[in-house]
């Protein structure tokens, strides 16, 4: 195994030129230290960003944010442009884990790992976030959702480094939500995770993007559930069929070690409808 | 020590602080924080637990942050100022898990001091008083096995009311 600590962000581009799939990126280590220790095979090259100013920060731009890939769940949390844009995001990242995993785990990270079980990554799908690439053929840019392609897949060229996450501005009067359902509040990965954006025009939902993690190999859109409400009232009916769609249509769950795929069906859309009850001020059904 | 970090590649020279003392060693660059300051410097205050980021026995201050020693490689301590649970600065929490009981068989209580005066200090800084829901939350990362937690939120209690 060969390190390269990059200490800028050509530096790490420079190392992960030419790289195969045995090279990985190091950010805040959360994820990459816990897959060394659990004996997986060693990378060939691992490229440290962590020192890589270039890759921190959080900015207003195009109306909305970038924020940088090595932006931590600490500094989401603590970002007021954050909370005016995305407060989804900061919804997602105070649920990630204790202090001392939100103080290191990064947006690039949790983005690049794709767990299915990732709690960023539903919150960005409903903002409809954009991902940037460097590498040292050029910066692209494209939609989180086309980036995340299955379990623990991206579209990530292996000499591609994320560079940042665009989110864009905040539509007026968009309402959103985050619910996570695991075993304990703190430190735990997810059975079930939802996040909705709802354009609301008086009771009507005019626009729906809604996202779930944990109940398919990779963080989903729910399209049954966003077809169920485009144009309609949100009254109770409306939304528990809704949730029922999105538990027998757009859900693929498995059994596995934290959860079985009935209990997710379950939990999927009773978390819906009790999110999308609360966001549309009705009394929870 | 595990194999994947010691396999890093060639070795650094890592120079750090650790409880206000300058400390160097010679190590793989992925060698974990944990394993640089038992092995190598033989500062044995932080203990493993899980050695997977889940228990919180081995949380340290890096920069005054917490974090988690077993999911810090050294090449991210370059220049580090570490804090250990026998660092300065504790006198305030020791006395209040004496008093209490916070502490038992002991694995969890350096980490549980280290993410306590972290909490504290963030409490602090934002001037915000702690009660038990903010301390649950603020240590919810560190598990004990042994006090059903009650005594350690005591303690902590006891310890922040000491620090204002």
């Amino acid at each position: 195994m060969r390190v390269v600590v990059a200490r800028s962000e050509r530096e790490a581009l420079r190392a992960l030129d030419g790289a195969g799939p045995g090279a990985r990126v190091l950010a805040g280590g959360t994820d990459l230290m816990v897959e060394l220790g659990a004996g997986r095979p060693a990378p060939d090259l691992v490229v440290d960003v962590r020192g890589v100013a270039a890759l921190r920060g959080i900015r207003e731009e195009g109306g909305g944010l970038a924020i940088g890939a090595l932006a931590t769940c600490s500094d989401i949390l603590g970002d007021t442009r954050v909370a005016r844009h995305a407060d989804l995001l900061a919804q997602a990242a105070r649920e990630v884990g204790a202090v001392a995993i939100k103080n290191r785990a990064t947006i690039g990270g949790n983005l690049g790992t794709a767990s299915p079980a990732a709690d960023l990554v539903p919150a960005l799908f409903a903002l409809g976030a954009r991902v940037r690439l460097a590498s040292s053929r050029g910066v692209r840019e494209l939609a989180v959702e086309d980036f995340v392609t299955g379990y623990r897949a991206t579209a990530r060229a292996h000499d591609e480094l994320i560079a940042a996450v665009l989110v864009p501005p905040r539509p007026p009067g968009e309402r959103r939500a985050f619910r996570k359902v695991g075993t304990r509040r703190a430190q735990s990965i997810a059975k079930v995770v939802v996040a909705l954006a709802v354009a609301l025009d008086g009771r009507r939902a005019a626009g729906v993007r809604a996202a779930a993690g944990s109940v398919a190999e990779r963080c989903i859109r729910l399209a049954a559930f966003e077809r169920a409400l485009a144009g309609r009232e949100l009254d109770a009916r409306t939304i528990a069929a809704a949730a029922r769609d999105a538990a027998r249509l757009d859900a693929r769950p498995r059994d596995d070690v934290r959860s079985t795929a009935e209990y997710r069906r379950v939990v999927l859309a009773r978390v819906l409808a009790a999110a999308l009850s609360d966001l549309a001020g009705l009394a929870p059904a | 020590m595990r194999s994947a970090f010691e396999s890093s590649g060639p070795p650094i020279d890592l120079a750090l602080e650790v409880d206000g003392v300058a400390r160097s060693a010679t190590v793989p660059p992925l060698r974990r924080l944990l394993d640089v300051l038992r092995e190598d410097l033989a500062l044995t205050a932080t203990k493993e637990g899980c050695g997977e980021g889940e228990c919180g026995a081995c949380t340290v201050l890096v920069d005054g942050e917490a974090a988690l020693a077993c999911l810090v490689p050294a090449c991210q301590a370059q220049g580090a100022r570490v804090t250990t649970a026998a660092g300065a600065g504790f006198d305030a929490l020791r006395a209040g898990f004496l008093a209490t009981g916070g502490a038992q068989c002991g694995i969890c209580t350096p980490g549980m001091l280290v993410a306590a005066r972290a909490l504290i200090e963030r409490a602090a800084g934002a001037g915000s008083e702690l009660d038990d829901a903010a301390v649950r939350e603020g240590l919810a990362g560190n598990l004990c096995r042994c006090t059903g937690y009650q005594k350690i939120v005591e303690a902590v209690l006891i310890a922040a009311r000491g620090a204002r």
